[in-house]
């Protein structure tokens, strides 16, 4: 039985990267038509086209992940297990079975937060490439990420003892350790400016925050250990509705904040100087970018744990796409995107190696990182030829 | 006289600029009228930079004021200020997976709503600016894969689809090639013709800046070193001078430079006149012969450069025939020299001279061909 589902798995995702690429193909051709005839319209369409196919993406890899998992569900039986829970949510009634439990306790709230995480972690990405107009910028090879669980570490062991720590705390913590590493590598920036030896400092600062949570772990009690070591590994699994809750409540503001920045952002992608001589107050504007983005990625630290490259590979597929760097195109598409992407990875991570659960962190590095290695070759590629 | 006597639409009074509240220029002054043409020249590290970076309020200014249109410069609102002022900066710029378009598009941020979308009147705008300086047929082409020429062509396109009265370009012809520098400069010149654009910027070229501009403002050390026409600024600190150049490399009668001269006594000698000259000239020059040349007339073309290159130029009275003390004097000049070049400059009745040097010449067997 499991091992069937794990199988089905497969089938679905061999479909959906056969139907993604298709779509691309499609794409391609439409989009030279358009040039040749209307190019002015072009950028416009694009953006609708590529939105379109995310969400029927986003839709189609939400399904697959209600239905998908140790437990197998007909798409039928689904659905009128929701209509049920619905109803007896509305009543506050207690759910009718047990896979309404595992439908309504366990995967939908899965689900619902690695859609809103994944999302998230991508804007926080291409936020950090917009601050330091580096597409190969993003809070996890910065190290961001890493200060963000070594603070939820620390706060865990010694200042929470055994009591769990709600969400919002967990956020406070994590939006603290971002905050921290995030001026760090600010400091290192002023003083170098290639960014591959800042990507270097990143992961070196990101070591050193690992080293502290090691050390602070060694002083934990055995209950915090587990916790923490099952939380740092990062995964969307035992959340509920209050992670999702909270979820929602940080990033959508946050998100919809960060796409009112798409126009200063377009500016500045120009440069501080051609920014500021447009008109863009570049003090508060760079210190908006970077608590946003401190915001979203310590958000998704907190909940779900460190999340690896989803900040930077998703941003620069979601370029891919559109053909563009438009913030205001690319905001509202990457976090579609985002999400669609770390709903895959959460269905490989339960799904391959069934009942084994892998980190989602795991399943992101392995799609994410060749990726963001493509992306610097091509660019040593471009910068020497 | 221009730029004075008109009314003036930019002005500096007493300014200072520097970084980090040290003044490096001090007590800088000048004024220009709408639609003129202000170039600062200097050597590198003078400051010129310092002073267009403060004036588009990159940088904070020590001292002193600066007034557009009669409104305060350093008040005014940065939105405010986008709207008259815009800039072409010296940054290299990588925006990736933009369009020209789109980067031309850019320069409507003061004026699009909070999400930055185009009305009508923007595009209609955009379409003109990129037309402005012909590159409507490349306007869908990524940014990063133009030429230097065509990048810094949609800078500047973008800088005017700000609609700016005034238009400050730091070094805007740096990066380009001999055609790429004469086209913007024209562009340049059009607009401030046209449409009453003033320029301020820096170059590097002199001798472009003095055909380009209305007016000059010469950066040397800590001061405004002189500010007016080219004419007058040329009379007040000579171009030598301001760059700290060995005399004779800057011609400012043809407005050229030349590369050292060759040192030494002459070894030989060039009959010339009327341009013929020139070539033997450079060619001696690269050679590291020294030379004497002449007979020639003072407002000949051959004596400009031979007054920058050659060891010795026998020169004449324009508009007269040659005097024989003159014709004596080449004589001598010439019989010191190990040969004689003929650059075939016909003898006329004014210059019949020339004839009897090239017969002493001829004579002397100094007509040798060693350095030809």
């Amino acid at each position: 039985m499991l091992r069937k589902n794990g199988r089905a798995g497969f089938i679905w995702l061999a479909r959906i990267i056969f139907y993604r690429s298709l779509c691309i193909r499609m794409k391609k051709t439409v989009n030279i038509e358009t040039n040749a005839h209307t190019p002015k319209k072009s950028a416009q369409a694009r953006f609708a086209l590529v939105m379109l196919a995310l969400a029927c993406l986003l839709a189609l890899s939400l399904a697959l992940n209600l239905l998908v998992g140790s437990v197998g569900m007909s798409p039928s039986r689904v659905l009128s297990l929701l209509g049920d829970g619905f109803r007896a949510l509305m009543d506050k009634a207690p759910l009718p079975s047990s896979d309404a439990e595992i439908l309504f306790g366990i995967r939908l709230p899965r689900l619902l937060l690695a859609s809103i995480l994944g999302g998230s972690l991508a804007v926080s990405g291409f936020l950090l490439q917009a601050f330091f107009r580096n597409p190969i910028a993003g809070p996890f090879v910065l190290g961001i990420s890493s200060g963000a669980k070594m603070i939820v570490g620390v706060t865990m062991i010694f200042l929470a003892g055994s009591i769990t720590l709600s969400p919002a705390a967990l956020i406070a913590s994590a939006f603290i350790g971002s905050l921290l590493v995030t001026a760090l590598v600010l400091l290192f920036s002023q003083k170098v400016r290639n960014m591959e030896l800042l990507l270097v400092v990143g992961i070196m600062v990101g070591y050193i925050c690992s080293a502290v949570t090691d050390i602070a772990i060694t002083f934990a009690s055995e209950q915090d250990i587990v916790n923490l070591k099952y939380w740092s590994m990062g995964n969307f699994s035992g959340k509920g509705w209050e992670h999702v809750r909270t979820a929602a409540l940080v990033c959508f503001p946050a998100v919809c904040a960060s796409f009112l920045l798409s126009k200063p952002m377009g500016a500045y992608a120009l440069g501080e100087g051609y920014a500021r001589s447009m008109g863009v107050r570049i003090r508060p504007f760079r210190l908006a970018l970077i608590l946003l983005s401190s915001l979203l990625s310590a958000c998704v630290t907190a909940l779900a744990g460190p999340i690896s490259f989803v900040g930077i590979a998703v941003p620069h597929i979601t370029r891919s796409l559109l053909k563009s760097s438009r913030p205001v195109f690319v905001i509202p598409a990457v976090f579609l995107c985002g999400a669609v992407f770390c709903l895959v990875c959460d269905l490989i991570a339960r799904t391959v190696f069934a009942p084994t659960e892998l980190n989602i962190g795991t399943v992101t590095s392995v799609f994410g990182a060749p990726v963001v290695i493509y992306m610097m070759l091509m660019r040593r590629h471009r910068a020497e030829g | 006289m221009e730029g004075y006597g008109e009314k003036s639409y930019f002005e500096t009074s007493a300014l200072s600029v520097g970084y980090n509240g040290l003044a490096l220029i001090e007590d800088i002054n000048f004024a220009l009228g709408r639609g003129r043409i202000l170039t600062l020249i200097g050597p590198n590290g003078s400051g010129k930079s310092t002073i267009l970076k403060t004036l588009s309020r990159q940088i904070a200014r020590i001292r002193g004021g600066a007034a557009v249109d009669g409104s305060d410069l350093f008040s005014m609102s940065a939105k405010e200020l986008a709207k008259k002022q815009a800039v072409v900066l010296t940054d290299r710029v990588r925006p990736e997976l933009y369009t020209v378009r789109e980067i031309v598009s850019l320069g409507r941020y003061p004026y699009t709503d909070m999400m930055g979308r185009l009305t009508v009147e923007d595009s209609r705008i955009v379409e003109h600016c990129l037309e402005l300086v012909n590159i409507k047929p490349i306007e869908h082409r990524e940014f990063v894969t133009l030429s230097d020429g065509q990048k810094q062509r949609a800078i500047l396109a973008r800088a005017l689809a700000q609609q700016p009265e005034l238009l400050i370009l730091d070094e805007p012809t740096a990066f380009l090639d001999i055609k790429h520098k004469l086209e913007l400069l024209s562009i340049l010149r059009r607009l401030a013709r046209e449409t009453e654009l003033t320029v301020i910027m820096s170059l590097h070229e002199i001798d472009l800046a003095l055909k380009a501009s209305d007016l000059i403002l010469c950066v040397k050390g800590d001061r405004a070193a002189a500010f007016g026409t080219p004419e007058e600024v040329l009379q007040k600190l000579p171009i030598a001078e301001l760059y700290g150049l060995e005399k004779g490399c800057y011609n400012s009668e043809l407005g050229s430079v030349e590369l050292e001269r060759p040192q030494g006594e002459a070894k030989v000698f060039v009959i010339a006149g009327g341009g013929y000259g020139i070539p033997h000239y450079r060619r001696l020059q690269r050679l590291r012969v020294p030379f004497a040349s002449g007979i020639l007339f003072e407002n000949d073309v051959d004596a400009a450069v031979a007054k920058s290159l050659a060891e010795s130029a026998v020169l004449s009275p324009a508009f007269e025939p040659v005097s024989e003390s003159t014709l004596d004097e080449a004589r001598r000049v010439l019989l010191r020299c190990e040969s004689v070049i003929d650059a075939g400059t016909p003898a006329g009745s004014f210059n019949e001279k020339n004839g009897s040097l090239l017969a002493l010449a001829r004579e002397k067997g100094l007509l040798n061909g060693k350095y030809e």
